[in-house]
């Protein structure tokens, strides 16, 4: 087994890549939610038939799929030589890179760019990569507003909320609440406001507008960053996004260093996997594209923070270092049967579902993430949407395994299931001994009535909460088989 | 055809009739089918659980009792699966190539039941007769791991007197996953709620699939809410005939 010592992964204390309990607290306190449940059913279910129609008119989508894996695959072997290339194609442009190694260093660095502008306040693109590192509390602590535009993150922020869905972060929210946030928390709103999402888009807008026409900076993520050409690139759905990108002076964008392309052909590939596997669209309505700073157009400077952040750590995992190929779709967490029940806070990290537990973990490292690898019951429905084809069951496997080797070394699995597993094993390694723990089993007989046991002893009890369990039958298969081959004499 | 039947531990100690049914109906169809004492346990349980090292020595038994078989049947979509899938991996892990080589040649000549039977012995009609109104959930890893794709309701659908009831969003998982009921057992029941919930819509009298652990989940929900409605694992309703009934 491997070792994944050396790499700095991401720091605590700062950003939202752990929760405060572990997945399965979380999660059972979701189920309980029953407006969760409800917005959750519906709002996947919509989406997933979305995606399924535009998927199936596309005749080369496998194909597309291998060419996106491909890609990705290739830009994270050369990964130095392209990020290289993006910075000197970016500063000869007349943008400037700065190398942030985590969320700490990132922070910084753009609080004091902002500072540096005087502005106080700052509009911002939908962006996940700076809620992982928790920008705009940082932000907020050096006394300098951030102002989310886009309408499900104004959502969130106007109501003091966490984002549960990588595309919908307000998924969890339906519009009769969201009529509530905005009268509690928009000053101008007018009372009157109904629940019709035209009148809620409306009130919005007009909110975000005199936010954009007062704004001198704009923060943003990425979505894609051309090597060769030094371009980077943002896709939405609502303008509002290029509003931030195009009006403020100054142009503030984090990228995580995976998200490197070497060429505008790869970008190809994935404008046509992206909009599909997200919104179930053919097309995104705005693809914002930018090179440098152009006199006279759009922002007069431009910063670009290039943010590692635990991503060279999952780099050095061989098997784990596909999470990295991820463009931020969703579509795993709309097909997931757990995520569906239990929504996006259950997994404590701004990247939650399927993706998420394999991608948190690795940027914090496993053990601080350790529930997360065990939130899925492998059922690969994710795998077979990813528009990447990342195979996140097997990285769920394998991240087990390291969490397993990991506590081992520290001595801190927990004990029972140690020992069931140790026992396991070695009572099936030998048939002999096998077939005496199916005798012991039998022992269980006497707990049936009328054919069902409705309670098993600790260890599995939790099974017997909501299961009735067979009872051991009088003889084992190869028992009968025995019998039945034995040879007369 | 000689057949090795890897019987699975799960049905060998719980399940004993699924293993009966398989034998009763591959020697009804003409086959030899053998039992290899040596078998134990895939050791699927370990290896999603993250005990990898634990999982080795049963990676190394199924290879050593299997290898020299030359078609091997699991009523099992999930072992199966780790077996093809999961045993080279495991191998790999621990340092151990050549056991991976050998894992991969044995888990090649692996087979599912059903895959088994449309696949490499060509029938769909098997000659049964279940006169039951019944509906089939098709488990994840006979989906997305093997791809049997419609091959057991290929053979459902020849049965005589068997009333086929299609499940709605069937290809959606039941909330097992292994230790997964365990360790996330109430996210584990709000899926196994849904997929009941689905099957008592069918109003069949029977849910079936071709995976125990599966179907001792589902199960396990319908007899504690007393549903009446019954699990039968795939291989007992094609061994079912009319002169048994």
């Amino acid at each position: 087994m491997s070792t994944y010592l050396g790499m700095p992964t991401a720091p605590k204390g700062v950003g939202h890549l752990r929760g405060s309990e572990p997945f399965p607290a979380a999660a059972r306190r979701a189920l309980a939610d029953t407006q969760l449940r409800h917005n959750l059913a519906m709002a996947t279910a919509t989406i997933r038939a979305k995606r399924a129609a535009v998927v199936a008119e596309v005749p080369d989508w496998e194909e597309l799929r291998a060419a996106g894996q491909a890609a990705k695959a290739g830009a994270m072997r050369h990964l130095d030589r392209y990020l290289e290339q993006l910075e000197t194609q970016v500063q000869a442009r007349g943008g400037t890179v700065h190398w942030a190694t985590d969320a700490v260093a990132a922070n910084r660095i753009v609080t004091d760019l902002v500072a540096a502008t005087g502005s106080r306040e700052a509009v911002k693109v939908k962006s996940m990569v700076t809620d992982e590192i928790g920008l705009n509390e940082a932000l907020a602590a050096a006394g300098i507003t951030a102002h989310e535009t886009d309408l499900a993150e104004l959502i969130i922020q106007l109501g003091h909320d966490r984002p549960s869905h990588i595309l919908v972060p307000a998924i969890h929210r339906n519009r009769a609440e969201i009529r509530e946030i905005f009268l509690r928390e928009m000053a101008a709103v007018d009372p009157a406001l109904t629940d019709d999402p035209a009148a809620l888009a409306e009130a919005a807008r007009l909110y975000l507008r005199r936010r954009f026409l007062a704004a001198r900076v704009g923060i943003s993520g990425a979505n894609f960053a051309i090597a060769e050409t030094g371009t980077l690139c943002v896709v939405e759905s609502e303008g509002n996004g290029r509003m931030c990108l195009t009006l403020p002076d100054t142009l503030i964008t984090v990228m995580g260093i995976e998200k490197v392309l070497p060429s505008w052909q790869d970008l190809a590939v994935f404008l046509q996997l992206l909009p599909r596997s997200s919104t179930g669209e053919r097309m995104n309505p705005y693809t914002s594209m930018w090179t440098g700073v152009t006199p006279g157009d759009g922002p007069r400077q431009f910063h670009l923070v290039l943010l590692d952040n635990g991503r060279t750590a999952a780099l050095a995992d061989e098997t784990g270092r596909q999470a990295l190929h991820c463009i931020r779709c969703s579509a795993c967490l709309n097909v997931c049967p757990v995520y569906e029940r239990v929504g996006g806070h259950a997994y404590g990290s701004v990247y939650p579902g399927p993706i998420g537990a394999v991608l948190s973990p690795q940027l914090t490292g496993v053990e601080e993430n350790a529930s997360l690898p065990y939130a899925s019951s492998l059922c690969g429905a994710c795998y077979d949407v990813c528009p990447v084809k990342i195979d996140i069951p097997s990285v769920l496997v394998h991240l087990r395994a390291r969490h397993v080797d990991e506590a081992r070394k520290e001595r801190r699995l927990p004990h029972a299931e140690a020992i069931a597993m140790a026992a396991a094993s070695w009572v099936m390694a030998e048939p002999r001994r096998y077939s005496a723990a199916q005798r012991a089993g039998r022992l269980g007989r006497p707990l049936g009535r009328r054919g069902r046991i409705g309670q098993l002893p600790p260890l599995l009890s939790a099974w017997a909460q909501a299961r009735d369990s067979p009872v051991p039958p009088s003889q084992t298969f190869r028992q009968w088989w025995r019998d039945e081959h034995r040879k007369p004499s | 055809m000689r057949i090795a039947l890897f019987v699975t531990c799960l049905a060998d100690t719980l399940y004993p009739s699924v293993g009966r049914a398989t034998v009763r109906l591959l020697e009804r169809l003409g086959h030899q089918v053998e039992f290899p004492q040596g078998q134990t346990c895939c050791g699927q349980m370990h290896i999603n659980t993250g005990y990898q090292k634990e999982a080795l020595p049963l990676v190394r038994r199924y290879v050593e009792t299997f290898e020299d078989c030359e078609v091997i049947v699991a009523p099992s979509g999930s072992c199966v699966g780790s077996v093809r899938h999961q045993h080279p991996m495991v191998a790999r892990a621990c340092g151990d190539e050549k056991l991976a080589q050998r894992a991969e040649a044995a888990g090649r000549r692996t087979f599912e039941l059903s895959q088994l039977l449309v696949d490499v012995l060509g029938v769909d009609d098997v000659g049964a007769y279940y006169p039951h109104r019944v509906t089939y959930h098709p488990t994840c890893h006979s989906l997305r791991m093997l791809r049997v794709g419609d091959r057991p309701l290929q053979l459902l659908r020849r049965v005589e007197g068997l009333d086929l009831v299609e499940l709605p969003d069937a290809d959606v998982c039941c909330g097992f996953g292994g230790t997964f009921a365990l360790k996330n057992s109430e996210t584990s029941t709000a899926m196994l709620a849904d997929k009941m919930r689905r099957v008592l819509d069918t109003r069949a009298e029977v849910c079936s699939a071709s995976d125990s652990s599966c179907l001792m989940h589902i199960g396990g929900g319908l007899s504690r809410l007393r549903t009446g409605v019954k699990t039968v694992h795939l291989a007992e309703i094609l061994a079912a005939t009319r002169a048994a009934a």
